[in-house]
């Protein structure tokens, strides 16, 4: 019997990430008490390299290996990179946070990897199993990290929360998938598409799996009404995992919703559309009405992720490479808005003083005018106020909204926006025209320094140029489809 | 192609980076390093706009000073910009204004100085270019960052209800801006996918969008100058905001609204512009007279001249929706005229709140006595304020009013009201405030006004009279673009 091995490069920084996994956990054993930052230092060097690789391999042609079950091209690639790039500056924003809280191990470092792995899989995934396999590798380290402090009530409670909704989410996809499996005979993305086009299917049974399909999506999204583990999870987690699960992963679900429901179940477009509808529509009411009630930033930034996810589904919508091009700028702009704001949060956390409250915000400008500036530059975009990156996302995706016809849509959202920009609002008014209540200076190390800086100038640059980033979305996209 | 002086670019970029300048200088350990790159920069902003009067051609009603550069290709935006002899007059206005309103804060503001020069510095620049953008994409982009300095402004340095003023003022004029995002978009689509302001002109629209057009629109604009009923954020904000957000707040951003009348709504839906026509007179009109009556019962002088300031705009909303030559070159000579009265009345209640920190009506009387060289400023511009003949209240209010006639008597007739309650209203509380006994210890300490607010009053002292005596320098570079927009408007688009 001949035994032709697969072709591994394709999946070159996969295998790569996961041995450095290994060699993380590994190290970080020996290195002993003393020796922390040899994970840190060694998971840097982990994403640099995947990047390397990942950038040296890029081409626009796709490649396909293990019989079809993964697959690399322009689009896998763009978000690998940026996958690469965010979960670095997630450990560089947290790196003081967690070491302050006594979590700089080598646990959290492997956790965060192998939650990147999953990324990259979920990224990669042209078989229903290597997507689900995918996710739950991203799931359980997640699940994990959220917990990672032990002696932390409100974290345990959210991680329970987070794993049971979770594990329900994961339980509605697989049946979902078993249904379309069950209606085609193939789990297959691209023989999928072929069989649905050919109509040798069971349309009844299809529709009732992607019911469940979208269910599923909505959860690992949290679009509403599949949301409610978002602000507990926001909440309780500690921030430096917080920023973690709001920033890459929503590059990852970008990717999962476009295999899924782009590639594989394109032909039913008719039928997710009004689904998408529905879950955007109520996703921007409940998240940005909710958002103006909290008082805990963190739980805030969660209702206004699940704002910004509604969004994010009405570029699906038009189901063109137009709008799925505005629906990857729109998430890549929003994670770069995440990023900043968590980092600013974390900022203001010091020496055991959890930053929770939005009136830890106030007087920040007296007590630092830079980091104000940048908080406000990225809360105006939060807002979608120009020149700011956040207003040509929503730009791009309201181009695409009523290029497909729905202009009542675009109306209804940019009404939602509206009631946004007061709570986006309210933290600029505490910054700003509030006194401070401590005058304890903020003194970030000079990596985080420079990358914050570096971030909020993006948000300005990129929206007074946006045409790089927006070219390069149409780019992945028009080569991947 | 030739190359041609980027002149419209330096006035628009010149105050933003001269304003980014001023931020630079951080805290107020470096304020009067601050206060002098303010003036220089608002004072160049003046310079480099004077050749846009010089060079222009004013008997053509084409843009000029035209530059057009790619901005993203993706959504086809370029950097166009230009103007015509409707955005001329208000950037010179604009940049007219800003150095009086550096100079005004200049020993007021003792606190975060650097923010507040450079916020007003940042606002010029970019309301010049709200004034000369060319492509609606650039123009929103503008539009919408104007926000963002006068929220400061009027959040940091305003009163004690600064807060509720601010979030109020940000999201009453956001709700209007979003619907005509979505209009420009809607535009974009229909237009084959460009954003260009002149091919919009150009572009035919059957009457139902046209109507839904020109709401959303009207939200936009009408929030912004304000019409009645949409007005009530200006009283708010203009009570709570620094004496010299309150002056760019009405001599300029209140023309932010009524630009975009001219540069939008009339020119891209001419058919559901004469459509509704009827809705907007009745609109102005009720602003020229219920806001008129309003104006008269308030205690407080700066929420008078907010409530005049809106009656007054109601004139030039009268004036552009009579489609007649005298109606709109009135409305925009009233605009100018609006910029300078309406600037000096609030750098009038300024100088009083500066010496008493009041601004009620109540507390003042018998300030002649005290303040005899301010007391005859306020007086020429109290007369403006209520349009004494002479004075460029006058002028512009006068050709509304002829323009009115041509349509409709009762138009005219109650356009006319305003010549009764706005002097009412101005002259009474002139009244209360200067004449009379000395009202209080407080008034009796009060002295006259220093060299600077001397100078800064003349200035628009001399404004004011110049266009009230001669107005043909203004009405003579707007007279064809405004007959060219006129011709326009009259030929359906259907």
């Amino acid at each position: 019997m001949n035994f032709i091995p697969p072709d591994f490069a394709p999946a070159s920084s996969e295998i790569f990430m996961l041995i450095m996994v290994c060699v993380v956990m590994l190290a970080d054993l020996t290195a002993g008490e003393n020796r922390r930052y040899v994970a840190y230092l060694l998971t840097q060097v982990t994403l640099l390299g995947c990047a390397l690789l990942t950038f040296l391999s890029f081409s626009t042609e796709t490649s396909q290996t293990f019989s079809g079950m993964f697959v690399d091209d322009a689009m896998a690639d763009i978000l690998k990179l940026m996958v690469y790039g965010t979960v670095s500056a997630v450990l560089i924003y947290s790196h003081a946070y967690i070491s302050d809280r006594g979590m700089l191990r080598g646990e959290f470092f492997s956790l965060v990897l192998f939650a990147t792995l999953g990324m990259m899989v979920m990224i990669s995934a042209s078989h229903f199993l290597t997507l689900y396999i995918g996710l739950e590798l991203l799931s359980l380290s997640l699940y994990a990290l959220v917990a990672l402090r032990r002696d932390s009530v409100v974290a345990t409670e959210a991680a329970m929360k987070f794993f049971v909704l979770g594990a329900l989410a994961s339980g509605f996809l697989l049946y979902g998938m078993s249904m379309v499996y069950g209606a085609t005979g193939t789990l297959h993305v691209s023989q999928l598409a072929q069989i649905i086009q050919s109509e040798a299917s069971s349309r009844e049974v299809l529709v009732v799996g992607l019911v469940f399909i979208v269910a599923g999506i909505g959860f690992k999204l949290s679009a509403v009404p599949f949301h409610m583990w978002a602000p507990d999870v926001y909440q309780g987690a500690p921030t430096a995992v917080t920023l973690f699960i709001g920033s890459a992963p929503k590059l990852a679900a970008f990717g999962f919703v476009m295999r899924l429901l782009v590639e594989g179940m394109g032909e039913m477009v008719a039928d997710w559309q009004g689904m998408l509808v529905i879950l955007a529509v109520m996703s921007m009411a409940v998240g940005n009405l909710a958002a103006i009630a909290q008082t805990n930033i963190k739980r805030m930034l969660a209702y206004s992720t699940i704002s910004h996810m509604g969004f994010l589904l009405l570029g699906f919508i038009s189901a063109d490479s137009n709008g799925y091009s505005s629906a990857l700028f729109y998430v890549i702009a929003y994670v770069l808005m995440t990023l900043g704001t968590f980092a600013v949060i974390m900022l203001l956390c010091r020496n055991g003083f959890e930053a929770e409250n939005i009136n830890d915000f106030k007087g920040l400008s007296k007590r630092n005018s830079w980091y104000a500036f940048i908080t406000l530059l990225l809360m105006f975009s939060l807002a979608g106020i120009p020149p700011m990156i956040g207003f040509y996302a929503k730009l791009a995706v309201l181009q695409a909204v009523v290029n497909a016809g729905y202009i009542w849509l675009a109306v209804a959202a940019v009404l939602f926006s509206l009631i946004g920009a007061f709570y986006y609002l309210r933290i600029i008014k505490l910054m700003y025209f509030d006194e401070p209540e401590t005058d304890e200076p903020i003194l970030p190390n000079s990596d985080v320094r420079i990358l914050l800086s570096a971030n909020g100038f993006a948000v300005l640059a990129l929206g007074i140029f946006p045409q790089a980033l927006m070219g390069l979305s149409l780019y992945a996209i028009q080569n991947s489809m | 192609m030739s190359f041609e002086f980027p002149l419209l670019s330096l006035i628009i970029w010149l105050p933003i980076v001269f304003g980014v300048a001023v931020f630079a200088t951080g805290s107020d350990h470096n304020a009067q390093i601050a206060r002098w790159i303010a003036l220089a920069g608002s004072a160049l902003g003046l310079l480099v706009a004077i050749p846009l009067y010089t060079g222009f051609d004013s008997a053509t009603s084409a843009m000029q000073f035209v530059e057009n550069y790619v901005w993203f290709e993706r959504f086809n935006v370029n950097y166009h910009v230009g103007v015509d002899g409707i955005s001329m007059p208000l950037i010179l206005l604009n940049c007219f204004i800003t150095p009086l309103v550096v100079v005004a804060g200049w020993e007021v503001i003792k606190q975060r100085v650097s923010q507040y020069m450079g916020a007003f510095l940042v606002m010029s620049g970019i309301v010049n270019g709200v004034f000369s953008s060319l492509d609606a994409m650039l123009f929103y982009v503008f539009w919408e960052a104007s926000l963002i300095p006068m929220f400061l402004i009027i959040g940091i340095w305003g009163g004690p209800n600064r807060v509720y003023a601010a979030i109020k003022f940000f999201l009453y004029t956001l709700l209007g801006s979003l619907l005509m995002l979505i209009a420009f978009i809607y535009l974009y689509q229909t237009s084959g996918g460009s954003f260009s302001i002149q091919d919009y002109h150009q572009l035919e629209i059957p009457l139902t969008p046209q109507i839904l057009i020109f709401i959303a629109f009207l939200l936009a604009f009408a929030v912004k100058v304000p019409m009645w009923p949409v007005h009530t954020w200006l009283p708010d904000a203009h009570v709570e905001a620094p004496t010299g957000g309150s002056v760019v707040l009405a001599a300029i951003l209140l023309k932010l609204g009524g630009y975009g009348f001219l540069r939008f709504s009339l020119p891209i839906v001419p058919d559901a512009s004469n459509y509704l026509a009827g809705m907007m007179i009745a609109l102005s009109l009720i602003a020229v007279v219920y806001i008129g009556l309003i104006a008269l019962m308030q205690a407080d002088m700066k929420k008078l001249i907010a409530y005049s300031s809106v009656a007054h705009m109601g004139f030039v909303t009268l004036g552009f929706f009579l489609f007649n030559a005298y109606g709109v070159e009135g409305a925009m000579v009233q605009m100018i005229s609006h910029g300078f009265i309406s600037g000096a009345m609030f750098l009038c209640v300024g100088v009083l709140y500066d010496r008493l920190h009041s601004r009620q009506i109540a507390d003042y009387g018998g300030v002649v006595n005290k303040m005899p060289v301010f007391a005859a400023f306020f007086m020429l511009f109290a007369m403006a304020n209520a349009g004494l003949p002479g004075t460029s209240g006058f002028v512009g209010e006068f050709m509304v009013i002829m323009g009115s006639m041509k349509i409709n008597f009762w138009y005219a007739f109650l356009a006319a009201t305003t010549l009764i309650f706005g002097a009412a209203y101005t002259l009474w509380m002139y009244k209360r405030v200067i004449f009379g006994a000395v009202a209080s210890p407080a008034v009796e300490g009060l002295e006259d006004i220093s060299k600077r607010e001397f100078v800064l009053l003349a200035i628009l002292a001399i404004a004011v009279l110049w266009l009230g005596v001669y107005p043909y320098p203004l009405t003579e570079v707007m007279h064809t673009t405004i007959d060219h927009l006129l011709i326009h408007v009259s030929s359906s688009k259907l």
